[in-house]
């Protein structure tokens, strides 16, 4: 028996499937709106960095993708498939095949990192206590953790381990999509850049297509195919890296072209 | 020879070809994993083993995982293993998993056995009452601190907390006791009517409320719902490091956030007492006059007789050595939680038992102190 539904044929743009299309989304808080009838697409099997001011919406999008904000309108398609027209079962069945890391990892903090990692298996497949620790195991070694850790609790992990123990476990069901919340923030320079190369190398693995947001331009510049930037509750703009330097939007001028950005292009030659 | 839907077997002058079939992914990772188990079981030794895996749609970790499993349990016995047909995406993940998996596992974490709990348990009660005392004495030397330099005390701090322990609380209080005194005053008329002696429940109710029922049940509810939101608080402080910011900015976490907060209870719990006494006094009244047939003026007057000022003082008296009790007790657990939202959890659980628990251990030391003087 095959439960997993096939993924629908999306429509294409430029020959890329768009496996999230958002469109004409509304949110606002009391009087203030946040996002103003948005549109934005990722397409499969790409690295999309989401940039935009500080509380300009970010986070909001991701969460109003992910359901856990209410929209006051407009449309979000993922898997081809609109999520407001799902029943229960079928919207379980669109969130085992999406993975999120939330900023601050969100570790279940009674569950050591091996019954965190377990969770989601436990709760959506029935699979022998062996197989369970195996793949724990696994996904522990994927995202470069020391086998030794599965038996810690979250309290007594560091920070970057924990982003990378929350990673573990928004991969255990191995996604299609994955969500990033800022993976890099509260990482030293060297962390970030060790981060930035494993999720380089589990897109890879895994065929994974990522959702990113961060302020990292390291990161914008080393895995990121492609890049959109929010600012007043709109895409600006979208496209490569080399798309962006050349915007003329002055905050992207500034975000791009600022004394941090042209330190990032100075290391990079 | 086992055929799956997911792999199929075939032997050739002991040569093995294993042909993997179908979606090798999470969904189906049971049935390949009773496949891999039976492959294994039914051909423990072959002279080699080839993999065909042309006919795999789909891989996840789970797959590759279980293949991994497989090529190593024949790979292990020194038998040559060779892989075809494998598509160009999976060749990474197949490659990640065979590296996977050769480093020592941890112990898992040990649970306790009973003997070794009770062992614990008593351990910590020992340390659990030095803690108290410790803690005690921090409060005692801030209070000190503050009295010397009266400026330092933080005056806003403990109104706010006076408006939330003293003055939120007193609408549940006076109900609560108010339905006690009607109680009371029911049950009391109901068993002395047999005797004709209904007009001494005034007496019972009046002596009982004031001496014992009025404050031990204020204390009781503030350990409940003051004392509980204390340790939440200062516990959740100090899970997300605000404690620590306090001491590095040279102040004394136990001068700004305990001791307004002591300071707060002791001021509202005998206020409250005594606004509950009254609505226990006249839920009793109010009884007493309909189902006892007692009209107001025969229960004041006979009220006056009963009870003098030792009685009402007895209770007072009592309610700010309470109030400190469960401030103390509840501070301090906040000051122990630990990293995980358990440890908040039980250290507000112990929070309110052991507040509870020693609000009524001092009332009975107070009892016996009392008898003693003749009060």
């Amino acid at each position: 028996m095959d439960t997993q539904p096939t993924p629908a044929a999306a429509p294409l743009a430029n020959g890329k499937e768009a496996i999230i299309k958002v469109r004409d989304i509304v949110v606002g808080f009391g009087d203030r709106i946040i996002l103003n009838h948005l549109d934005l697409d990722v397409y499969r099997g790409e690295i999309l960095g989401f940039v935009g001011t500080s509380g300009g919406g970010k986070s909001v999008l991701t969460r109003t993708i992910l359901g856990l904000v209410p929209k006051r309108s407009g449309m979000v398609e993922v898997f081809g498939e609109n999520l407001d027209d799902l029943n229960e079962s079928q919207r379980s069945a669109v969130e085992r095949r999406w993975g999120v890391l939330f900023q601050q990892g969100a570790l279940f903090s009674s569950l050591t990192v091996k019954q965190n990692i377990q969770f989601p298996l436990r709760e959506n497949l029935k699979l022998s206590q062996r197989l369970m620790d195996d793949i724990a195991f696994a996904k522990i070694e994927m995202v470069g953790l020391k086998p030794d850790v599965a038996e810690k609790l979250p309290s007594e992990l560091s920070g970057g381990m924990i982003k990378r123990a929350a990673l573990a476990r928004s991969l255990a069901l191995d996604p299609e999509i994955l969500f990033l919340d800022e993976p890099t923030s509260g990482l030293d320079p060297i962390g970030a850049g060790d981060f930035d190369e494993l999720i380089r190398t589990l897109q890879q693995t895994l065929g994974l297509t990522v959702f990113m947001v961060t302020h990292d331009l390291d990161s914008l510049h080393s895995v990121c195919d492609r890049i959109a930037a929010l600012a007043e509750g709109k895409v600006i703009a979208q496209g490569t890296i080399e798309t962006m330097m050349q915007a003329t939007h002055p905050w992207l001028r500034a975000y791009f072209h600022g004394s941090r950005a042209r330190a990032v292009q100075r290391g990079r030659g | 020879m086992p055929h799956t839907s997911l792999i199929s077997v075939h032997t050739q002058d002991d040569r093995l070809t294993v042909a993997g079939r179908g979606a090798w992914t999470s969904e189906h990772a049971n049935e390949l994993e009773t496949a891999v188990g039976d492959a294994v079981a039914t051909y423990p030794s072959p002279k080699g083993v080839d993999f065909d895996l042309a006919g795999v749609e789909r891989m996840d970790t789970f797959g590759a995982l279980l293949f991994e499993r497989l090529r190593r349990a024949w790979d292990e016995k020194g038998i040559a293993t060779s892989i075809q047909g494998l598509a160009p995406r999976y060749k990474i993940l197949l490659e990640e998993m065979a590296r996977a998996g050769r480093d020592q596992r941890p112990a898992p974490r040990r649970q306790e056995a009973v003997l070794e709990r009770v062992g614990h348990e008593v351990v910590n009660t020992g340390a659990d009452a030095l803690a108290l005392l410790n803690f005690i004495g921090a409060t005692i030397a801030a209070m000190l601190r503050v009295l010397a330099k009266p400026r330092t005390f933080r005056f806003t701090a403990m109104v706010n907390q006076l408006d939330r322990v003293g003055f939120r609380a007193v609408p549940i209080i006076m109900l609560i006791t108010f339905l006690i005194g009607c109680i009371l005053a029911q049950q009391g008329i109901f068993n002395f009517r047999r005797f004709g002696a209904e007009i001494y429940v005034v007496d019972m109710v009046g002596v009982l409320v004031l001496r014992e029922l009025g404050v031990l049940i204020v204390a009781i509810m503030i350990a409940g719902r003051s004392g509980s939101a204390y340790t939440a608080e200062l516990g959740s402080m100090r899970m997300r490091e605000e404690m620590d910011a306090l001491r590095v900015m040279g102040f004394d976490p136990i001068e700004v956030l305990v001791v307004p907060r002591i300071m707060a209870l002791v001021i509202a719990l005998p206020l409250l007492t005594f606004i509950g006494s009254m609505a226990a006094i006249f839920g009793a009244g109010l009884v007493s006059w309909g189902y006892g047939g007692i009209t107001p003026e025969i229960f004041m007057q006979r009220l006056k007789s009963a009870i003098d000022l030792d009685q009402f003082n007895v209770g007072m008296i009592k309610a700010p050595f309470m109030a400190a009790t469960i401030g103390i007790v509840a501070c301090l657990e906040g000051m122990r939680v630990g990293g995980s939202a358990e440890s908040l959890g039980a250290h507000t659980t112990a929070s309110v038992v052991k507040a509870i628990f020693l609000v009524i251990v001092m009332d009975g030391v107070f009892a016996m102190f009392f008898a003693a003087i003749n009060m």
